[in-house]
């Protein structure tokens, strides 16, 4: 059922590519150093800053460059060769015509210090896209600066401290609380800004458990952390509870956007008295995720926290739009400049392509697909969909491989890599940690109807091979470019090599 | 009609979604939202669009932007705009690359993680430094995480800066250090040389400081001359040095690791990135190859391995149980999504350029700023640059003696298509009436002769 096969190039290192020593290779631009009449370098730079000898970089020509990244290119796997149902990172196709439109002049050669009379562009869009994440979120006001969703997390966690240090009020209020479902993500923000981490159970339900929420808040509540829908992908019930809980109690409530695909045009974090929310472009808004970066992460408040945002914002003022820095209770900055402004136009594109009413059935169809994939595979023997047994699903699901594991001794990771054998993208697996062997699976809004029966259909060959000679899977991936790769090796203490420096002194130390 | 982007919008397919799940209507779906909050219909977003329809909408308000191709640019000082050379973007444009996530299924990702740890190792190769993380999202960012690894490694709560730092790096710096109680010194820098006091600085250290911060080409474009010294007196007291650099300098300067840097920092953007209105950029974040360092860490790190059975080799992430998803409020950082899409591009570069390249891009940047601060000086009343002694692509001009304004200056340059430097008498009044000017490989000599002709009209208008 699969033709896939990853191109295998073995492509050595770009320090054994080509030649081993420069000759004749030109840097991409001219020079007219001798004619300008200045001072021989040598004169000009102290002699102890001087570097001796060149860097040693690799020596090729522009084809061998060209060929060596062209090869890696096909040893890797994006949205664009195949589904990608990666939980909680929303791997929706990235429309085209975004990445068009970002890739001109325009966008590339304007700098952020150009006098604001050059930029209205650039401004405009930055206002509006402020202006239209008010409104999908029931905010006020927004940041634009953060540049990844953690980045927003950071920008959140510095609002709230800021909040409870103006009211005199921080040296009590030490604690954040999070839901044991929670990202990662959040905790550690929360305490790169010096709080105190609160972890509360989830339900049978998978929701916040609230007679254990009652227990935590208190008078040292700073705030809590919530994903909505949660990792689970199902939603809070209880969230207007939540809501008047922290209130209460005088803490402020933080809405992790990682999954705000699930509810857009639904409902608003605003509406469900969150009082802040970060978003991810790079998810939600369809801005490509690049093998990692870079995205986006704006940060939105109620107005009673305006004032505390990051400077600048955007403003207008009539026909004209400036850079804002009149927040008088600011943090202070998070990034260098404005945001990573070539993604903020993907996104402003997309949501212009969209459209409010394109955004709504966005969710719509990440919550069918999500919940069609999730009965599809837990009809198949050996996953379960545990916790909220019937509770329809939001945007994604995590199914658990625990029973495959007992009956066959596979377990979630062999499923992981099986897959890729058949030129589709695992699930994040093991996340969350509340469900036992997890595979999580989010395919998105964008995913077909014939591309999801076929992703189902290779859960039903896995779990027919594990039943019957889990050889093939326990030795899986045999498709990819690599076989399967001694993690440990690459983290041992003893045989981590993190640069090909590092490996020429491991060599050379070597007898 | 349903929308392009959305394969199962048509009614048929959602109908046969509808009946698997076993509801009646999409609204079921949505039934656990409490009624109160259930939004109606939203008004005030616009209305769907056509791929042309959008593509004119958007370009027509990009075309509000002036470009430093529509005029000509001087502004640097932290983001560059530097020759990208054609393959970069044919090459970190591919879709396998551009589309993929951070690559956490190592089998099916080898192209990505390749390619990150190529970024580390020559990155690697022009600090000489062995270890570098694999991204941070830009310099200021990571020297905020600089001073809170310092602070980890050394248990104690003081960074020390120099005074004439980017204000925006050091409302970064500050964000990421406040609030766990790090303190924020900055060391006196002389108005003549821009060189800092070794005097003075040892009166500044003491066992508390966690760190000494130093750049090499400073902010204000001049070089650090006794950066030995500097080393010395940092380990003098058991703290760490920290350098932050701009890699373009790199073929011609000598590298941190050879004056003893612990941690280096810098602006990876000028390799094979664009300026895009200061975003995305690539913040650079490496280390001394000793395992007290690494552990502290931020950020994801690529590193080579092996197949299972030993055959082959490959690359994964590693020491992940520095990371937020596996230590969770232990991490040593929050940072997950990086910028590894501008560490492709910068690998790229770095390839493309080798080290003959980087030696000659490094000459050349030399000599076309001793150019321009040749030339402009010769404009009556112009004092270029500020500092003494030989400067790197940014440098500081003076108009106190012009009998104009700074400002008034930038705003005739403009209106005969220049922008100029950018104003530092609000951070710098010490300073006077300063603007930070900067040119690149872009400039060419005649571009520098229409900026001292324009300069040469204004002021002696």
């Amino acid at each position: 059922m699969t033709g896939f096969r990853q191109a295998r190039w073995n492509e050595p290192s770009i320090f054994k590519v080509g030649r081993t020593k420069s000759h004749g290779v030109c840097s991409p631009f001219s020079s007219e150093d001798q004619k300008m009449g200045v001072d021989a370098l040598t004169r000009l730079i102290p002699k102890n800053l001087l570097r001796r000898d060149e860097p040693n970089l690799p020596a090729l020509s522009e084809v061998d460059v060209v060929r060596h990244f062209t090869r890696l290119s096909q040893a890797n796997f994006g949205v664009d060769n195949g589904a990608y149902p990666l939980g909680s990172c929303t791997m929706k196709y990235s429309p085209k015509v975004n990445d068009a439109i970002a890739n001109s002049d325009k966008v590339h050669w304007i700098h952020p210090h150009q006098d604001e009379s050059t930029v209205q562009g650039a401004l405009e869009i930055m206002y509006k896209l402020s202006q239209w994440f008010s409104e999908i979120t029931g905010m006020n006001g927004f940041t634009l600066q953060p540049s990844a969703g953690a980045h927003g997390e950071y920008t959140g966690a510095l609002i709230m401290r800021a909040y409870h240090r103006e009211r005199g009020d921080l040296e009590r209020r030490r604690e954040i609380i999070v839901p044991d479902s929670a990202h990662g993500t959040n905790l550690a923000s929360a305490s790169m800004v010096g709080f105190h981490v609160v972890v509360v159970p989830s339900n049978e339900k998978g929701c916040v458990d609230m007679d254990a929420l009652e227990s935590a808040v208190s008078e040292r509540t700073a705030g809590l952390m919530l994903t909505n829908p949660n990792t689970l992908g199902i939603f809070e019930e209880n969230i207007l509870e939540i809501s008047r809980i922290i209130h209460d109690v005088g803490g402020l409530l933080y809405y992790d956007g990682a999954n705000l695909n699930a509810i857009m045009g639904k409902a608003r974090p605003g509406d469900m008295g969150f009082d802040i929310v970060h978003l991810n472009l790079h998810k939600t808004f369809s801005t490509p995720h690049g093998g990692g970066g870079p995205g986006a992460g704006p940060v939105g408040v109620v107005e009673a926290l305006e004032g505390f945002l990051p400077v600048p914002t955007v403003g207008r003022d009539g026909e004209h739009f400036y850079l804002n820095y009149d927040h008088p209770q600011t943090i202070g900055r998070v990034g260098g400049f404005y945001g990573n402004f070539e993604v903020l136009v993907k996104a402003f594109t997309y949501v212009l392509s969209m459209g409010g009413d394109g955004l709504s059935r966005v969710a719509e169809l990440s919550v069918l697909n999500a919940n069609y994939l999730a009965r599809k595979i837990s009809e198949i023997k050996g996953f379960s969909l545990p916790y909220g047994s019937g509770i329809l699903r939001k945007h994604e699901c995590v199914i658990s491989c625990s029973k495959l594991k007992m009956d066959t001794s596979v377990t979630a990771k062999d499923v992981a890599k099986r897959l890729l054998d058949f030129g589709v993208h695992a699930p994040t697996m093991y996340f969350p940690l509340i469900v036992e062997e997890a595979l999580m699976l989010e395919p998105t809004e964008t995913e077909s109807l014939e591309e999801l029966d076929r992703y189902a259909s290779i859960f039903a060959q896995i779990s027919r091979e594990a039943y019957e000679d889990p050889t093939i899977v326990l030795n899986a991936p045999h498709n990819t470019s690599v076989g399967a790769l001694d993690e440990v090796k690459a983290s041992h203490p003893r045989t981590f090599c993190l640069s090909w420096r590092m490996r020429k002194k491991q060599q050379e130390r070597k007898p | 009609m349903s929308h392009p982007y959305l394969s199962n919008d048509p009614a048929d397919i959602r109908r046969k979604l509808l009946d698997a799940i076993g509801i009646s209507s999409v609204n079921e779906a949505f039934s656990d939202i409490p009624k109160q909050v259930r939004l109606a219909k939203s008004t005030s977003l616009p209305k769907p669009g056509s791929e042309v329809e959008v593509r004119r909408e958007v370009e027509r308000i990009l075309s509000n932007n002036v470009t430093s191709k529509d005029a000509l640019s001087f502004l640097g000082g932290g983001v560059w705009g530097h020759h990208v050379p054609a393959a970069v973007d044919t090459l970190a444009g591919r879709g396998e690359f551009l589309t993929s996530y951070t690559p956490y299924q190592p089998e099916i990702s080898q192209g990505m993680l390749q390619s990150l740890f190529e970024y580390q190792s020559m990155m690697a190769e022009l600090l000489e430094v062995d270890v570098v993380n694999s991204s941070m999202y830009d310099w200021a960012s990571a020297l905020g995480e600089a001073a809170r690894m310092s602070a980890r490694i050394t248990h104690r709560n003081e960074f020390i800066v120099p005074h004439f730092l980017s204000p925006e790096r050091l409302a970064v710096l500050k964000s990421y250090a406040n609030p766990i109680g790090i303190r924020i010194k900055e060391v006196h820098q002389s108005l003549h040389t821009g060189q800092i006091s070794l005097e003075a600085l040892k009166e500044e250290v003491s066992s508390q400081t966690a760190g000494l911060y130093t750049e090499n080409p400073a902010y204000l474009g001049h070089l650090v001359h006794n950066v030995e010294a500097l080393a010395e007196i940092a380990h003098d007291v058991g703290s760490l040095f920290i350098v932050g650099v701009d890699p373009t300098s790199l073929g011609v300067l000598n590298p941190p690791g050879r004056y003893d840097a612990d941690i280096v920092v810098g602006e990876g953007q000028p390799l094979g990135n664009y300026v895009n209105y200061g975003g995305p950029l690539l913040g650079i974040f490496a280390c001394r190859n000793d395992p007290q360092l690494i552990r502290q860490m931020p950020g994801r790190l690529v590193g080579m391995t092996t197949t299972k059975d030993g055959g082959e080799q490959g690359y994964c992430m590693v020491l992940q149980t520095r990371e937020q998803h596996i230590r969770r409020e232990k991490a040593t950082s929050n940072i997950c999504t990086n910028h590894a899409l501008c560490a492709l591009r910068a690998a790229i570069y770095m390839a493309l350029m080798g080290g003959g390249g980087f030696r000659r891009l490094g000459e050349h940047l030399f000599s076309i700023t001793q150019y321009a601060t040749q030339q402009l000086s010769r404009v009556d009343g112009v004092r270029t640059p500020v500092f003494s002694g030989c400067h790197f692509k940014d440098f500081t001009v003076n108009f106190d003696r012009t009998g104009k304004k700074g400002v008034e200056v930038s705003k005739r340059l403009l209106e005969r298509g220049i922008m100029g430097g950018q104003p530092l008498e609000r951070d710098f009044p010490e300073l006077g009436d300063t603007f930070l000017y900067a040119v690149t490989e872009i400039h060419t000599q005649g571009d520098v002769d229409a900026l001292c002709e324009a300069l040469k009209e204004i002021v002696e208008a």
